[in-house]
């Protein structure tokens, strides 16, 4: 296998995800095919496709969920096709998945909690100690999600908009370099998803973020690079005109 | 007195022109004087090749021979053993024997069958023959070689040769002798071998060698036979998780409940046999009768749980787990109370009895026999169901999506319920079958459900071939191991092996791949 | 400290009222070895019945605490709990058989009289050591610790959970059992140990035994309460509720699940270990019918019935039952099982929460 990236035109700096000829078979169905993806320090990535085009299978192989039949993971210098779910995590990837998942007979407060970037053994844990600094930073993305209300509540009695911050407030303490994040604004109004979409354009700038969106309008208010996946593979790339524009794109959506 | 002296005129009269009877009467001088002459005269009587000492014999073997005072040998229908004529039975007492006289008389009565018109006679009789070895044989088996023509039949009367020329002094009969016991696979050719060593060791590496290809060949038989046991364990396995495999494998109940059906088929097969006992011409139908009815009983009482407890628990396998563990425990308790807490005797109809003996001497039970061929049975009728039937489509169509199946006018809740009907239903054909092996009592199904879920387990939830192989393999294991390790480290042996093995592969031999099974 | 934050006061029945009941229950208990020396004819006199069993109950209650961490906090069903009480059971047994010297049967200065009687020459290597009792107290624990490390990381690590591995515990239990079973493990196959003298230089029947056995396993449930507590209400406790509920999610926080699971499944193994080895001085005897798999599941069903994920609802639970089972089996012994497999079926279908949930308001 070749280290250096296939794509010998891009001048750009080293990208922190790399996934090239990334196939994922179940059972004879290939669920992603030969997939090839480059994201850049600080970027943000809208990703669209129709269903059971590979997106989440996609944030699968990344975050080690699934493990791809053929081709090359890596995030920086890391082979993450050998690396488990945690030590992936903790590399510096986050995820917020399709479905608002978290603890919900834990509170809003102990939720972000758990997710705060902090040593994750279980001698660690019991040690624990919730510090100042801590407090401050976890009541820093309750307002920034605006939870400070319900810190107190289960997660369980959030609505699902909510949950969906909920989420989103637990990926920011992880403070992770790379955010994976799918379908964020399902069930947000649109001023949430207004505010969902400064908020990740906000976080670009130091971070990568990688969008997985149905919403139209959201990516366009992304104002990124835009990604179109088909049957597990790379249909377009381009700005969002570039990719309504593209006859490939057009017949997918609304050819058939 | 009078009458026996007339009697015995009678007979000197018959038998003074019958010289060609001579020898057999000079044969037969001391039968009936004591338990050594007897002995002699039955020796006599063997070595002649008489056919006509055959009856003779065997009514002094069943104990109806007798004696006139006068000396005439009675055979049971009061005819004289020598002329066969008809003879005065006055005062005629049984001929005593006693174990001495009784082991001469095998030998005798079986070299006599040597010469037998009957095939079947004539191999028993070279078994017989070849266990009570002796130089006075060699002639009768060569004899009897020489007219033979049945090639099992031969095969035996020259093991039998090999053994008597073994006691000869002749040395080239002797090779010629080890040579012919090397061929047989048995233990008491070997022990025969071994016995000639200590008394020629000038032979002991003639006889080494055939002694090596006797341990061969019962190498080979123990093998064959320990895989047969392995495979019967294994179909015990096979119909105890065959349910299993329907409701944890394709509905994902956990049912630990489910011995205890086991247990249910078998006291069902306890009922029907007494249901049947007082009707005659009934009771020989008892076990085939007991097939439906136990499948029946624990299909209604595997619904009635489903509809009635487990129903309410969806979405919970740990719940599920113990209510069903507490259900199991009532049963176990109703069916110790209902039917005491001692073992119930379920009989095995004749043709289930006994041992079959296949080619190489690999002896088989015809119990356990049957109950292979009854799992492969089920098996198919499984595999049938769930593949060819309206009622086997609407299952997979529930387990692969319920909602979907719901709006195609799929009642989902009596495929459910159905479902593990059947799969209840099929632990109660597992009981019939363990009526047949084991003790029928309230805790027989506690001994196999461990064992059956670590059949679905090992073989791969979900996948009737991997409850198959599964299934065959741990029987075969556990019997391979066994006379290593003995029953009990065996089982202990298999489970650390299974625990280990799903280290490699966490779903079992047979794993469902794909986003479905990723859940 | 975040703990006023973490756990919310089990609603309407105030963690006050609770901690207050728990301390009057726990004074009742100290108090009844005092009750037992009283004149048999005072009122307050408490028989030597009462002591020993509610003795042996209170091993049963660290038990049940032992496991409703493993299953109430971490998610973790274990149906081979009996197992490590066994073996923490049989580690204090072979003390005490050491202790019996040349008093056996047999007067064998040193064997054990099963050991004469099956032809031991000498003590089994695995025997060393035994006879000093602080030994025994740390095998007591490190044995079903190691088991328990070593079981944990197999499952844990291929990611066994929820009824598999409860399956396999299960097989767990029922292989040691056979293997006990068996004579030529050394361990007294069929009968066990029994016939024990004394312990720490008191003989074992008489009454100051009997309390101080009593007193010491009051201690170590108080020990294990105050353990489970401080792990239950740290960030642990938190992080073990999250696997319960959501396993992979907590891996894509960047938590090593397998770590701690195991770890909390081995420090319930070692709880477990140390009440099996205060059980066993109390009753007298241990045999394989320990490691029964219907044992395991019992004390399973004690923690459901108080109240699993509440570590004094599996006190309760194991204190109820017991004493339902106490009761029932001298008056109706048949009608126990059926009791026992109602109570199966009606905690898990009725009472989800045990009987603390009773008292607490449904926190949905």
């Amino acid at each position: 296998m070749n280290a250096s990236p296939a794509s010998g035109t891009r001048p750009a700096p080293d990208p922190i995800l790399y996934l090239d000829g990334v196939s994922v078979v179940f059972d004879g169905f290939k669920a992603l095919n030969g997939l090839s993806l480059i994201v850049d320090p600080g970027e943000l990535r809208a990703i669209i496709g129709p269903n059971g085009a590979g997106k989440t299978t996609m944030m699968d192989v990344i975050t080690g969920k699934t493990r791809p039949t053929a081709g090359v993971v890596r995030f920086r210098e890391h082979d993450l096709t050998r690396l488990d779910e945690a030590t992936i995590a903790n590399l510096g990837i986050g995820r917020k998945f399709q479905k608002p998942t978290m603890f919900d007979a834990l509170t809003v407060f102990e939720n972000l909690e758990l997710a705060l970037k902090a040593p994750r053994g279980p001698l660690a844990c019991l040690r624990w100690v919730l510090d100042r600094g801590a407090r401050r930073r976890i009541e820093q993305v309750l307002e920034e999600v605006g939870l400070t209300a319900r810190m107190h509540d289960r997660a369980a009695i959030l609505s699902h908009g909510q949950r969906q911050w909920l989420e989103i407030g637990m990926l920011l303490m992880q403070d992770p370099e790379l955010l994976l994040v799918d379908e964020p604004v399902a069930g947000m109004t649109d001023q949430e998803t207004e505010h969902t979409a400064a908020l990740l354009v906000r976080i670009a700038g130091q971070r990568s973020v990688v969008v997985v969106e149905h919403d139209l309008e959201f990516v366009r208010a992304l104002g990124s690079k835009v990604t179109v996946l088909c049957e597990g593979a790379m249909l377009s790339e381009g700005s969002i005109d570039h990719v309504q524009n593209d006859p490939r794109v057009i017949e997918v959506y609304l050819g058939r | 007195m009078k009458r026996s002296l007339l009697g015995f005129l009678l007979v000197l009269l018959l038998a003074l022109p019958a010289s060609a009877q001579d020898h057999l009467a000079t044969a037969l001088t001391g039968l009936g004087d004591g338990f050594g002459q007897t002995a002699e005269a039955v020796e006599r009587l063997g070595a002649l090749g008489d056919p006509r000492a055959i009856p003779l014999l065997r009514a002094l073997q069943d104990g109806t021979l007798r004696r006139t005072p006068a000396g005439t040998v009675l055979l049971p229908d009061d005819t004289d053993a020598m002329t066969g004529a008809k003879a005065d039975a006055a005062g005629a007492e049984g001929v005593r024997i006693n174990n001495r006289v009784r082991q001469v008389l095998r030998g005798a009565l079986g070299r006599l069958q040597l010469v037998s018109p009957d095939a079947v006679e004539r191999l028993a009789a070279a078994e017989a023959v070849f266990r009570t070895p002796g130089l006075e044989n060699v002639p009768l088996l060569q004899a009897a070689l020489a007219r033979e023509t049945v090639p099992r039949i031969r095969a035996q009367l020259e093991l039998a040769l090999a053994a008597s020329q073994l006691r000869a002094d002749d040395p080239a009969g002797k090779r010629d002798a080890i040579a012919r016991l090397g061929t047989a696979a048995t233990t008491e050719a070997r022990a025969l071998l071994i016995e000639a060593r200590i008394v020629n060791p000038e032979l002991a590496t003639a006889i080494n060698v055939s002694i090596a290809a006797i341990e061969q060949r019962l190498q080979l038989r123990r093998i064959a036979e320990t895989l047969f046991q392995g495979l019967s364990l294994g179909s015990v396995l096979l119909l105890a998780a065959l349910g299993l495999a329907v409701t944890f494998g394709v509905m994902g109940v956990i049912n630990m409940a489910h011995g205890e059906f086991v247990m249910l088929g078998a006291y069902a097969t306890f009922m029907v046999q007494e249901l049947c006992r007082g009707i005659p011409w009934l009771a020989p139908w008892a076990l085939p009768l007991a097939v439906p009815a136990a499948f029946l009983l624990t299909a209604a009482a595997g619904a009635l749980l489903e509809r009635g407890l487990i129903r309410h628990l969806y979405g919970r396998p740990l719940e599920t787990l113990l209510m069903t563990f507490g259900v199991g425990m009532i049963l176990q308790q109703a069916v110790r109370l209902a039917f005491g807490a001692q073992n119930r005797e379920v009989i095995s109809p004749a043709w289930m009895q006994g041992t079959l003996l296949l080619p190489g001497g690999i002896a088989v039970t015809q119990n356990r026999l049957w109950i292979i061929v009854f799992g492969i049975a089920v098996l198919l009728v499984v595999v049938a169901a769930i593949r060819f039937t309206r009622f086997g489509l609407e299952m997979r169509a529930v387990v692969q999506n319920r909602r979907i199946a719901a709006t195609m006018g799929i009642r989902t809740g009596r495929v459910d319920a159905m479902t593990f009907a059947f799969g209840s239903g099929l632990a109660g054909l597992a009981g019939v079958a363990l009526s047949q092996i084991d003790n029928v009592s309230p805790n027989l199904g506690t001994g196999y459900i461990i064992d059956s879920f670590m059949v679905v387990v090992f073989g791969g939830v979900g996948s009737l071939a991997g409850t198959l192989v599964g299934a065959l393999t741990l029987g075969v294991v556990n019997k391979m191991l066994e006379p290593y390790a003995g029953a009990v480290l065996a089982k202990v042996f298999v489970l650390v092996a299974i625990m280990l093995f799903i280290q490699r592969r966490p779903r079992g031999l047979f794993a469902l791949k794909g986003r479905a099974a990723e859940s | 400290m975040s703990a006023s934050l973490a756990a919310p006061a089990p609603g309407g029945f105030g963690r006050i009222t609770l901690r207050l009941v728990l301390i009057g229950a726990v004074l009742l208990l100290a108090l009844l070895p005092v009750l037992n020396r009283l004149p048999m004819d005072s009122a307050l006199h408490v028989s030597d019945f009462i002591v020993s069993i509610t003795g042996k109950w209170i091993t049963y209650a660290v038990l049940a605490l032992a496991i409703d961490l493993a299953w109430g906090y971490a998610g973790i069903l274990s149906l081979g709990h009996g197992a490590f009480f066994a073996l923490g059971g049989y580690a204090i047994g072979m003390h005490l058989m050491r202790l019996i010297g040349p008093r056996g049967v047999y007067g064998h200065p040193t064997l054990p009289d099963f050991m004469v009687f099956l032809g031991y020459q000498e003590l089994p290597w695995y025997w060393l050591g035994f006879d000093h009792f602080p030994f025994a107290v740390f095998m007591a624990m490190a044995v079903p610790g190691s088991l328990a490390l070593v079981v944990g990381f197999l499952a844990f690590r291929s990611r066994i959970t929820g009824v598999y591995l409860s399956i396999i515990t299960q097989a767990l239990t029922y292989a040691l059992m056979l293997a006990f079973f068996r004579n030529d493990m050394g361990f007294g196959g069929n009968n066990g140990f029994t016939d024990f003298k004394e312990l720490l230089g008191m003989p074992l029947n008489t009454s100051s035994a009997r309390s101080t056995l009593f007193y010491a396993s009051l201690i170590l449930l108080l020990g294990a309460l105050w353990l489970c507590t401080i792990v239950t209400r740290s960030k642990l406790g938190r992080v073990l509720v999250a696997i319960r509920d959501a396993e992979s999610r907590v891996r894509f926080l960047g938590y090593n699940v397998t770590n701690h699971k195991l770890f909390v499944f081995v420090l319930s193994a070692m709880i477990a270990g140390l009440a099996g080895a205060l059980y066993v001085p109390q009753v007298g005897i241990i045999n394989p019918g320990e490691f029964s798999p219907g044992n395991s599941i019992e004390a399973v069903i004690w923690v459901a019935v108080g109240g699993r994920g509440s570590l004094v609802g599996a006190l309760l639970g194991a204190f109820s039952v017991n004493a339902l089972k106490t009761w029932l089996t001298t008056v109706a012994p048949d009608l126990w099982l059926f009791a026992l497999g109602g109570l199966f079926v009606a905690v898990t279908l009725f009472l989800p929460r045990g009987l603390i949930g009773l008292f607490s308001k449904a926190p949905k």
